[in-house]
């Protein structure tokens, strides 16, 4: 049995609620989970004074409203699921190492930075910064998968070192900026100074810009691990079309300023 | 006991324990994919000269396959894991790795599991790319064509070699054309292959030889030259040829059932006897009886 979280009171500052979370609500009944601590802008408060918080026959949590000013939902999640039925505020799925969380509308910056594992779910758009890393950190996204079906700002991937980030359509400027490794694939256009210092990893696009000039064009190809790919993020609802799984790919090799084993995949029919 | 025209003799087929991998080969074209499974499982009849056993197991469609492309499945079989996980590498690599547009995918969910994109990677001499995806990990080596992708590890599990049936009759024709449809019905199981040319093999053997740097030789008891001079001969009068398959499958059930189809297609063509092979029963732990089959 999990536990429905409905916004009663709209938070007026942002309202930092990683309590939100499997790992913290699993077990609690409504009214021991409505006594945990909440930050709403410098005031310490209680998660019941802004939810209404009701036990529910699905094993997963449930929150309702328009969560765009609540930050941190799933902070730190290692199981279980979240299921956000509207928008949802800044550090969603912050840090969290399992679990999944679906978010029924739109999603605010930084989503599921510095991730490790589990899967990210965004229906709508999400904002900059998906699955990067904090400011000051050497790695971002580790593990894991972010599904953005809508679009997304700049600064896709930052640092990122593992796991997947998919856009459904186009994404901001400097996708894969300092990337280490992992896959980011944009079914839209890449903004400019995609993969700008990037040392390995690949990022894949239905459409770029002009490279950076230390970016070395490869080769038109097949890349064999990308249907893979393609075919996984198809099953998870993502509109990928047949052509797109058939087609040929220009491989730019970067970013030569750092090791050159990056790799920046664009659709050319 | 007689199935049909056909006497079923009341004898078992020793089979062995063994090590199995399932090896899953997507390219371009079903024609690609069959080349790089005919490579790979060449050269692979028996342990006792090719250090494994291998063979098709079936065409895959495209809907069946990891990448949506055309596939033939191939199960390779070892006497133990760490010789599977060897000659995995070895024909993964000259074999599939060679073959233009191939990918390789690992067909066994075990708790078991042994290194092949993980060694086949060092052939990409730096440039060689790791990919996680859906808990699976994979190898891209650049190679000619583009990139070879290799599954880092493959399962493996204990498995079943060494089943078999003779069956003999009253000349080559006759017996060829029932082997055949034998080794046919038996393909139509899943789980098992066939590991000898097209199924069937002609020199059975038994084990051991008058010399000394042999370890097996030929089956003298069911030559039907030798029936006149070799005592314990199995043939009857009006048998002039025998053949033999070998059956390696996943588990005792598959090969269970590939001989029991086998048994019933060689008795449905007419052939005189359906035997089997065994050592006294002293050698392999399965002790497989051709009238529990067709009980």
């Amino acid at each position: 049995m999990g536990l429905k979280l409905t916004l009663q009171n709209h938070p007026e500052v942002p309202l930092e609620a990683e309590v939100i979370s499997p790992d913290r609500l699993d077990g609690l009944k409504p009214a021991e989970a409505g006594a945990l601590t909440v930050q709403h802008g410098n005031q310490e408060a209680v998660l019941g004074d802004f939810f209404r918080i009701e036990a529910q026959d699905a094993d997963e949590l449930r929150v309702a409203g328009d969560l765009s000013r609540v930050k941190l939902v799933g902070a730190g999640m290692s199981r279980g699921r979240i299921v956000i039925e509207g928008d949802v505020g800044m550090h969603l799925g912050a840090v969290m190492s399992g679990g999944e969380i679906l978010v029924e509308g739109k999603a605010g910056d930084w989503v599921g930075p510095e991730m490790r594992g589990g899967r990210i779910t965004i229906k709508g758009d999400a904002g900059h910064a998906v699955g990067s890393a904090y400011r000051g950190s050497q790695i971002g996204m580790r593990g894991g998968e972010i599904i953005v079906r809508g679009r997304a700002g700049n600064e896709v991937g930052n640092t990122m070192r593992g796991g997947l980030i998919a856009i459904g359509g186009d994404c901001g400027d400097f996708a894969g900026v300092n990337m280490l490794a992992g896959t980011i694939v944009v079914l839209g256009a890449l903004g400019i100074r995609s993969g700008a210092g990037m040392k390995r990893g690949s990022i894949v696009a239905m459409g770029c810009t002009e490279p950076l000039p230390t970016f070395t064009h490869a080769c038109r190809y097949q890349p064999s691990y990308l249907r893979l790919y393609l075919l996984h993020l198809r099953r998870l609802g993502m509109p990928v079309e047949d052509r797109q799984l058939d087609g040929l790919y220009d491989r730019w090799s970067g970013d030569s300023i750092e090791l050159n084993r990056g790799e920046l995949l664009v659709y050319q029919g | 006991m007689k199935l049909q025209q056909t006497e079923i003799v009341d004898t078992f087929a020793e089979a062995f324990g063994m090590w199995a991998a399932r090896i899953v080969i997507t390219a371009d074209s079903a024609k690609w994919a069959l080349a790089a499974a005919r490579s790979m499982t060449g050269f692979a009849t028996s342990v006792i000269g090719c250090k494994c056993e291998a063979g098709i197991e079936r065409e895959l469609p495209a809907e069946e396959t990891p990448d949506r492309r055309p596939g033939i499945s191939v199960l390779l079989f070892a006497m133990d894991a760490e010789g599977l996980g060897k000659r995995l590498v070895e024909r993964i690599g000259q074999c599939v790795m060679t073959c233009p547009t191939t990918a390789c995918f690992n067909g066994l969910e075990t708790e078991k599991r042994v290194s092949v994109g993980g060694k086949l990677r060092f052939f990409g001499d730096g440039h060689q790319i790791a990919k996680r995806l859906d808990g699976q990990r994979y190898w891209r080596v650049p190679v000619m064509d583009g990139e070879f992708l290799v599954a880092d590890r493959f399962g493996v599990q204990p498995a079943v070699g060494g089943g078999n049936l003779l069956i003999l009759g009253r000349d080559r024709s006759s017996v060829l054309a029932a082997t055949e449809a034998a080794a046919a019905a038996m393909r139509q199981v899943p789980g098992v292959i066939l590991p000898f040319p097209d199924g069937v093999v002609r020199s059975g053997s038994k084990v051991g030889s008058r010399y000394k740097a042999l370890i097996a030789s030929t089956n003298d008891a069911y030559c039907p030259s030798l029936r006149g001079a070799v005592a314990e001969s199995q043939v009857p009068e009006d048998v002039a040829c025998v053949l033999e398959i070998v059956i390696d499958g996943l588990d005792l059930k598959a090969v269970e059932n590939a001989m029991r189809c086998g048994l019933e297609a060689a008795a449905d063509a007419g052939v005189a006897q359906v035997s089997a092979g065994n050592y006294g029963g002293n050698l392999g732990q399965f002790h497989i009886k051709l009238k529990d089959l067709v009980a």
